[in-house]
Formats: C-alpha cells, sequence, structure tokens
C-alpha cells in the first residue's frame, strides 16, 4: 500500500468513526435467529437426547407391567374412576390404551419430567457461563434481556416437547398393547375417541404449562452461579425439597403456595364437564412463579459481573 | 533491539507490504510498524476507570487510558496486573466499580448495544460449543448478534473460517480442535463482521511460535486494512513486534502510555565498545564524564552520554588514546529496559 493510499484508508477511518450512525438496521425478526439457534443447539446435544428417552422410556415400561399384570386378558379392573390416589388411570389403561397417556404424564409428572425440565434450566445460564462461550454471546452483542428471554422461551419449548414425548410414546404403546375405544370420563360419562385424543392432547398442554413455573425458577438458580452443574443440582434439588413439603399435612398452611400442589389438577381435564377450579389456580400460581422468579432472574442478570 | 527476520518469513505479503509501507516513515529499520498520527476521536478512552471484585481485591485503580483510531495499541502487563478487568470492562462484561469507559465515542456498558456490533472481541482465550462443528459455533454467534445480516450470514462465516484458515476443518467438531484451531476459530468469530476496533487478550497465550507468528501476522494485516487493533499481552517482544503505541500496566496501575518507539526510546540507551584493549578504554571513557561501566571480555558498555556529547568526538579520543576499536554504537533502549526502568523491579514479578 502507498503512503498516499495509506492516508486515504486514514481518512476514511476517521470519517467512519466520527459518524454517529449505528451501522446496520435492527429488524426485528432477526432477534428470532436467536431462538431458532438455542432451539437447535438444545436439540443437537446428547444431553437433551438423553432426558428424552429416559421420559419415553417411562410409558413402555408402565405399558408392559400392566400388560403382564394383566396376564393380558380382556377383563381388565372396573376400578372406580376417581383419579385420586395411587397409580392414576392404571386400571382403565386395560380396557383403553389411550388412559396410558393420562397414566404415563401422572407418573412423569411429580418427578421425571420436572427433573428434565430442571437440568435444562439450571443449565441455561450457568452452562454458558461455566463453558465461557456467555462472555462470547454477550459481546456479539446478544443483549442480556434479549438473551435471558431467548433462555427462557427455549426452555419452555423443551417443557413442551417433553411433554409431548411422554404423551406421543404412551399413545403408540397404548394403541400397541391394548385396545383402543371410548373413553371413559372420571365423571363417568362416555366420550368418543376423537374426543378423548383432544383431551389427552390438552391434558399434555396443561402439564406442560404446570411446568411454567419451576422452569423460571430453575433459570433463576442458574443467574445465581457460574457452575452448569451446580445450578442443575441446585434446581433439582429444590424440586425435591418442594415435593416432599408438599406431602407433609402439617405444612398445610404452604401447600398452596408450592409450585407442584396443584400439578395434579391436569387429571380434570378428563372431567365431563372439564372442571376448571384447580386448572385455574395451577396457572395463576405458574403465573405468579413466572413473574417472580422471571423478574429475579432478570434483575440478577442485568447486573451480573460475567467474569468466567 | 530483535529484529524480526523470522516474523517476516512467515508474514504474508500484505503485511509486508504494511511494514514496506512504515518503513520509510521511520527510517529505524527496526521491524517496528511505524506510528500511525492519531486522527480523529479516540477509539477507546478510560478516566479514572477503577475495579474492585467483590473478594476486595483491587484489580485495576484509576486508568486513564487513550487508544487512538488506526494505531495498533499494546496493553502490556505481567500476570494479574489487570489487563483482562480492564477489557472486561471496556466490553460491558463487568461494572466499574468508578469511573467511566467510552469506545468508538460512546459509553460503555451502556452503548454497548450499538458499539459492541462494530468491535471484535478474543477475551481470556476461545470458548466455544465443543458438541458443535467450527462453522455451526459461528453461525451461533453470529446469530447472536442482532444487528447483523442474516441473508449474508454463510457468506461472512465462510470468509471469516478462510480467513484463519480454518476453511478445511470447518465441518470438524470443535472439541476435536488443537489449542491453536480454537484460538484461531476464537479470531474468526472476532471477524465475522468488518470491525472498527478489534480487542485481543493475549491472542497467542498458549501457541507454538509458529501459531504465534501467524496471529501476528494477521494482526498486522487487520491494521493495515484500518481496523484498530487493542492488543494484550504480557510479552514485551511480541508488543514491540506488533505494536505502534502500547501502555504499560502494574499492579492494576497504568505506569505510562505512548508511542512503542518513544517508550523503548525513554529507557536510556547502551554505548557498546568492542575493542581488545579494554582496560585503555575505560580509562578513557571515565575521564570523558561516562557512568555505569561495565566490562565483559573485550565487550564495555556504559551508559549513553548525554545528546550534547557528539559520539564521533568520543570514538576519536578512544582512537586517539590508542585504543584500537572494533565496534562503537549506542545500542537503543528495549521495551524491557523501559519497564524495569519505570517499574524498578523485573517483568516477571507477577502484581
Ligand atoms: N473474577 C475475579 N474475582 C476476583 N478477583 C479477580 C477476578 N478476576 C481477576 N481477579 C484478580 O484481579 C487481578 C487482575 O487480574 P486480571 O485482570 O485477570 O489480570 P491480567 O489479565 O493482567 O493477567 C488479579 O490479582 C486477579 O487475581
Ligand atoms: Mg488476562
Amino acid at each position: 500500500m502507498s503512503q498516499a493510499e495509506k492516508s486515504q484508508a486514514e481518512k476514511s477511518q476517521a470519517e467512519r468513526a466520527l459518524s454517529s450512525d449505528p451501522r446496520g438496521s435492527r429488524n426485528p425478526l432477526w432477534t428470532l435467529g436467536l431462538l431458532r439457534s438455542e432451539i437447535t443447539t438444545l436439540l443437537r446435544r446428547h444431553r437433551t437426547y438423553a432426558l428424552l428417552g429416559v421420559l419415553a422410556a417411562v410409558p413402555v415400561l408402565i405399558g408392559i407391567a400392566v400388560r403382564i399384570e394383566t396376564g393380558g386378558g380382556g377383563s381388565g379392573g372396573a376400578g372406580g374412576p376417581d383419579g385420586g390416589a395411587g397409580p392414576a388411570f392404571l386400571a382403565q389403561v386395560t380396557n383403553n390404551g389411550v388412559f396410558l397417556v393420562f397414566a404415563a404424564l401422572a407418573a412423569t409428572l411429580p418427578v421425571f419430567l420436572p427433573m428434565a425440565v430442571g437440568v435444562v434450566a439450571g443449565d441455561a445460564i450457568a452452562g454458558e457461563a461455566s463453558s465461557g462461550t456467555l462472555r462470547y454471546l454477550l459481546v456479539a452483542p446478544a443483549g442480556r434481556t434479549r438473551l435471558l428471554l431467548v433462555k427462557y422461551a427455549s426452555v419452555l419449548a423443551f417443557c413442551l416437547i417433553a411433554t409431548l414425548v411422554v404423551a406421543a410414546s404412551a399413545l403408540a404403546v397404548g394403541a400397541l398393547l391394548f385396545p383402543v375405544g371410548e373413553v371413559t370420563t372420571i365423571s363417568g360419562t362416555r366420550i368418543g375417541i376423537g374426543e378423548g385424543l383432544v383431551r389427552a392432547g390438552l391434558t399434555a398442554l396443561v402439564v406442560a404449562v404446570s411446568l411454567t413455573g419451576f422452569a423460571a425458577l430453575g433459570l433463576f438458580v442458574s443467574t445465581l452461579t457460574g457452575s452448569g452443574i451446580g445450578a442443575m443440582a441446585a434446581t433439582v434439588g429444590l424440586l425435591i425439597t418442594v415435593q416432599i413439603l408438599d406431602s407433609i399435612p402439617q405444612l398445610s398452611g404452604v401447600h398452596p403456595y408450592l409450585f407442584a400442589h396443584y400439578w395434579m389438577s391436569f387429571a380434570d381435564v378428563l372431567r365431563e364437564p372439564v372442571h376448571w377450579d384447580d386448572l385455574v389456580k395451577n396457572f395463576q400460581l405458574q403465573g405468579l412463579y413466572v413473574a417472580v422468579f422471571g423478574s429475579a432472574a432478570w434483575a440478577r442478570f442485568t447486573a451480573k459481573d460475567v467474569t468466567a | 533491539m530483535t529484529d524480526t527476520a523470522a516474523e517476516s518469513e512467515a508474514g504474508d505479503a500484505v503485511a509486508e507490504d504494511a511494514r514496506e509501507g512504515h518503513a520509510a516513515v521511520t527510517g529505524a529499520g527496526s521491524g517496528n510498524p511505524a506510528p500511525v498520527p492519531a486522527t480523529g476521536a479516540p477509539v477507546i478512552r478510560t478516566r479514572g476507570l477503577t475495579k474492585r471484585y467483590r473478594g476486595g481485591q483491587l484489580a485495576v485503580d484509576g486508568l486513564d487510558l487513550t487508544v487512538a483510531a488506526g494505531s495498533v495499541f499494546g496493553f502490556l502487563g505481567p500476570n494479574g496486573s489487570g489487563k483482562t478487568t480492564t477489557i472486561r470492562m471496556l466490553m460491558g462484561l463487568i461494572d466499574p466499580t468508578s469511573g467511566t469507559a467510552e469506545v468508538l465515542g460512546r459509553p460503555m456498558p451502556a452503548a454497548a448495544r450499538t458499539v459492541l456490533p462494530e468491535v471484535g472481541a478474543l477475551i481470556e482465550g476461545p470458548a466455544l460449543y465443543g458438541f458443535l462443528n467450527g462453522r455451526d459455533n459461528l453461525l451461533r454467534y453470529d446469530r447472536a448478534d442482532p444487528t447483523a445480516d442474516p441473508r449474508t450470514r454463510r457468506a461472512r462465516v465462510d470468509e471469516a473460517l478462510a480467513r484463519v484458515g480454518l476453511a478445511a476443518a470447518s465441518a470438524k467438531k470443535a472439541k476435536a480442535y488443537s489449542l491453536g484451531m480454537k484460538q484461531r476459530l476464537g479470531l474468526a468469530a472476532a471477524l465475522l463482521r468488518p470491525r472498527r476496533l478489534l480487542v485481543l487478550d493475549e491472542p497467542t497465550n498458549g501457541l507454538d511460535p509458529q501459531g504465534m507468528r501467524e496471529i501476528r501476522s494477521l494482526v498486522r494485516e487487520l491494521a493495515a486494512e484500518g481496523t484498530t487493533v487493542f492488543l494484550s499481552s504480557h510479552l514485551l517482544d511480541e508488543i514491540e513486534q506488533v505494536c505502534t503505541h502500547a501502555a504499560v500496566m502494574a499492579r492494576g496501575r497504568l505506569i505510562v502510555q505512548g508511542p512503542v518507539a518513544d517508550l523503548a526510546a525513554s529507557a536510556r540507551g547502551r554505548l557498546a565498545v568492542t575493542t581488545p584493549d579494554p582496560g585503555d578504554a575505560a580509562r578513557i571513557l571515565k575521564e570523558h564524564g561516562l557512568t555505569g561501566l561495565s566490562a565483559d571480555g573485550d565487550r564495555l558498555t556504559a551508559d549513553a552520554p548525554p545528546a550534547a556529547v557528539d559520539l564521533a568526538d568520543l570514538n576519536a579520543a578512544l582512537v586517539g588514546g590508542g585504543v584500537r576499536v572494533r565496534f562503537f554504537g549506542v545500542e537503543r533502549g528495549s521495551l524491557e529496559d523501559a519497564f524495569v526502568a519505570l517499574t524498578g523491579e523485573g517483568f516477571d514479578v507477577a502484581g
């Protein structure tokens, strides 16, 4: 480069330095690029498949166990469809494979499903911090609020995917091992198979929404530490603690505020007509958790020193 | 002053060109790129920048730093002197305890959203998603930038990969990369878009000499294109070889900043005489008021005389006194001499 060219380059450099035009316009849709990247990145980890694999295996195990238990015979239990204590919906599975969807969701909701969500949510920020990639996302610049929102959205996507994996696996196993037909609701009325499948899908949605509060809690924990493993362990520890607290009758005063307290209300979707009271309470509680821990996560993350 | 012949061999045509051009300006032929005249607003400006970490460690203490546009700015200091902490504050990763920082004329961290798209950074080594391949790592970082155009994304990623010589390995999982390859991929992430400022925190750390040369020649190439480069290092010769300007840190404080040539010159040079008659030479030099004499075999050195003394007279005096002079001259001070003179301590002492 000649001297003249050099000074020319310097001049244009100086001009650029002086112009205050922020380069490149910000298209609001481009922000979705990060969400897509987040979800595809999540779906390319072996860990995600391990979690989903465990969840998909639960209905298979239940289905096989019920099948062996009833010796493959036609007449199953005419057990009272009260949906209360004990393994919910199990009795109906032999008569109608669709019930395996409800049985599998009831079996995975207390521990397996939220544990998987806890791993993904706890790792969301802390995992990026411990691998050092967080600093590069932030100087990209992803924007702290934007990154947190995208992380939460991807955790929610995982809640839905995980629930659907359980439901789909259960439906497949149920249809394979058991007869499929009209569904007897908890209220004792019978609805057609089509309507029954709609209720099953609705139930899966309700279960996914039930996990949103816990997901927000996990995300908050994730902003507190720079260790991915630590955040996952803490989040899952919180889950187990809450489940224990919820089972101690002497603590009934705090039960309505525990995120897991109304989880089993999803069974009310199977009443005729749908019994909304506890479902609504559940949604309100989840909303409260999302608001409280979402704000806490935001306050923490936007003020955090990122040194890892 | 060491020459950089080895550097030149590895340096490619563009870097060579740039330095050829500079040589005319300095006339020094020392291998240093010439100081670019400081024009326009400073690219980095800090006032009283201070960081005390949670644990109470005062990592950066009242830093007043000015980096002119177009310079290759060396940020020099031993390990633990606060270089990375300063860079974290400049990039908005941590909040200063007190003081202000401006990057590209706008305050950080407040203006991070508008400033950072124009800044490429490598901070404390690369960080990658091991389960993604090289290209997907870059795609992810590019998607994180909301101002990056998705229509040109793939082309820009390929260009960055080619630039750092990773095109062939771009489909390989990052966890299978060597340290040098990871460092290059980190550099590629900093080059995803044309940048006005590149911040490189010890970019040659952990690399073998060949890798170091490659990174340095890439830095020169980028600087020749007009990008301002802010390069931290604990290697004195690295700064001397690559940078036009430098700031020296020790224990969180700024010791000195300015053009590299001035800094090195501020360390008084040494007069060196090679002769088979060191005894006579020492006596004559002493008579002429020279101090700090030391002899090592047939080599005699002394503190360089003040500018008022004509070296030719000194040489004539030696020859006139019957001293057979084989070599006579002033060896210019290095940055290391400057550092030792300024801090009164060796460079390897950590703060
Ligand atoms: N996250 C941190 N928390 C507490 N102290 C830190 C942290 N990071 C660095 N330090 C301390 O701050 C000082 C400066 O560190 P650093 O900026 O990393 O220096 P350099 O990059 O020049 O080697 C050191 O004494 C270091 O121990
Ligand atoms: Mg450092």
